[in-house]
């Protein structure tokens, strides 16, 4: 246990490294999509700042500086201003109770890479993406444009919407581990059985249809390709961000893609067990390794959601719906009946 | 412990600083020549026709009361799904008769139509 003034200090130290880090992840995140959507589609992709076009992040963001940044006098301007600020705050928050791997010693003490482990750090997850919600709906309707209107109720109908089989399919999971604490979760799943199969709960909980429900929801919440139709430039140009340039643009942007990252992260820790892995070698190699296969893993789900981009196209409004409400539902409330039959067996 | 909820509300704190300090820094090295034809509504090019604050279907707000009765339910699942190997066979009924109830307003609402879009 740590001292109070260091506990606050080595929570400064983490929540500084670790948004610096995920705006660097989001950063490149974007340019890894760009760079495989260009290869799946036989393009090159950015190729001209730096190696590989590496440096396309900093352009884009100096780009995103020195724009002109317009506020068209039709908009309702405090909640046009609050709303892009009101999605990233959101979209950043929620990976402030995300475990990253084990405690390492810093300077004699224990240090947990997690910012914070809450014993309802699940909750505080969902609350806070359900916040999130608020940032798009505001701006489609503070800009007073038709697109962005409808963009922005099509976003908070589709959100609210998959945010229901979310919850649902995680309550599996909740069974299972029989926690709310990530870090409990992630414990939880150490070891094997059958000699090998690791005890992750997609395995050895059966929550591989939770997981498939989480995927499809996930891809939903975070507004991806195949559900992006709150974006769908062919039909709503831009969708809720229509009316939205430089600065302010750029703050949906990270928005979404820090959603993505989070989703990923939650995915990882959840179904496909952390940092949990084979550990072997000296004890530094001990202590990075869990962080290796935590990003490893969701590093994973990242290019899962470019492959899909590239490959799928958009459904349509009221298919998405009907798959939500008709499919996904009953779907998850059956895993959820199965699950705690499996579980009441086993004990 | 309460004091593991502060880092979240620091982190809340750099956040919710970080972003309208960006926001600030910005408008003091982009350029601002706002012109009429910018400032219209977008709409590919052409003047706005008609304005935003139409009309718009009313299966927006069907979707959002869907939304508050079962995602109310998923809250009630969360504690009872931690708490599942202690409740134990009590549990197990308690909560088949509560998802029991519930399906049967799921089957209403689907027979009433209340999930076809349009």
């Amino acid at each position: 246990m740590l001292s109070l003034p260091i506990f606050l200090v080595a929570s400064v130290v983490k929540i500084v490294l670790v948004i610096f880090i995920l705006l660097t992840a989001v950063a490149y995140t974007v340019w890894l999509e760009r760079k495989v959507v260009g290869h799946m589609q036989n393009r090159w992709g950015p190729s001209r700042v730096g190696p590989f076009g590496l440096l396309q992040p900093l352009a884009d963001g100096v780009k995103f500086l020195l724009k002109e940044d317009l506020t068209p006098p039709h908009v309702y301007r405090p909640l046009f201003i609050a709303a892009p600020m009101i999605a990233v705050i959101c979209a950043l928050t929620s990976i402030s109770v995300i475990p990253f791997g084990t405690a390492i010693p810093v300077a004699g003490h224990i240090i947990p890479l997690q910012i914070t482990d809450l014993n309802i750090g699940l909750l505080v997850i969902l609350g806070v993406t359900s916040i999130g919600v608020y940032g798009v709906a505001l701006a489609g309707w503070s800009s007073n444009s038709k697109y962005s209107l409808l963009g922005g109720l099509r976003a908070s109908a589709q959100m609210v919407s998959y945010e229901i089989c979310l919850g649902l399919s995680l309550v599996g999971v909740l069974i299972v581990s029989g926690s709310f604490s990530l870090q409990q979760i992630v414990e939880s799943q150490r070891g094997y059985f059958w000699g090998f199969i690791p005890k992750w709960n997609i395995f050895y909980g059966c929550q591989f249809v939770a997981f498939f429900i989480y995927l499809m929801a996930a891809y939903a919440e975070t507004n991806r390709i195949p559900f992006d139709l709150p974006e769908a430039e062919t039909e709503l140009v831009a969708g809720y961000h229509t009316e939205y340039s430089a600065m302010k643009f750029a703050m949906f942007f990270m928005a979404e893609y820090a959603n993505m990252i989070t989703v990923a992260c939650l995915a990882t820790i959840l179904f496909l067990g952390g940092g949990n892995g084979p550990l072997f070698g000296p004890p530094l190699l001990r202590l990075i390794l869990p962080t290796f296969y935590f990003v490893a893993k969701v590093f994973v789900f990242l290019f899962t959601y470019i492959w899909v981009r590239g490959t799928l196209p958009r459904f349509r409004y009221d298919q998405l719906m009907a798959f939500g409400w008709k499919f996904l539902f009953p779907l998850a409330i059956a895993n959820l009946v199965v699950t705690a039959l499996v579980v009441a067996y086993r004990s | 412990m309460p004091q593991n909820y502060v880092p979240v509300f620091i982190f809340i704190a750099v956040v919710g600083t970080l972003i309208p300090i960006t926001l600030l820094l910005t408008k003091l090295v982009r350029p601002s020549n706002p012109h009429r034809e910018k400032l219209l509504p977008y709409e590919c090019g052409i003047d706005p026709v008609d304005r935003a604050r139409g009309r718009y279907t009313v299966r927006y707000y069907i979707v959002a009361i869907l939304f508050v009765v079962f995602d109310v339910e998923t809250i009630f699942l969360f504690p009872w799904a931690v708490k599942f190997k202690a409740f134990g066979l009590f549990g197990l009924l308690e909560m088949l008769i509560f998802l029991g109830i519930l399906i049967v307003g799921y089957i209403w609402i689907w027979q009433k139509g209340a999930l076809e879009w349009v």
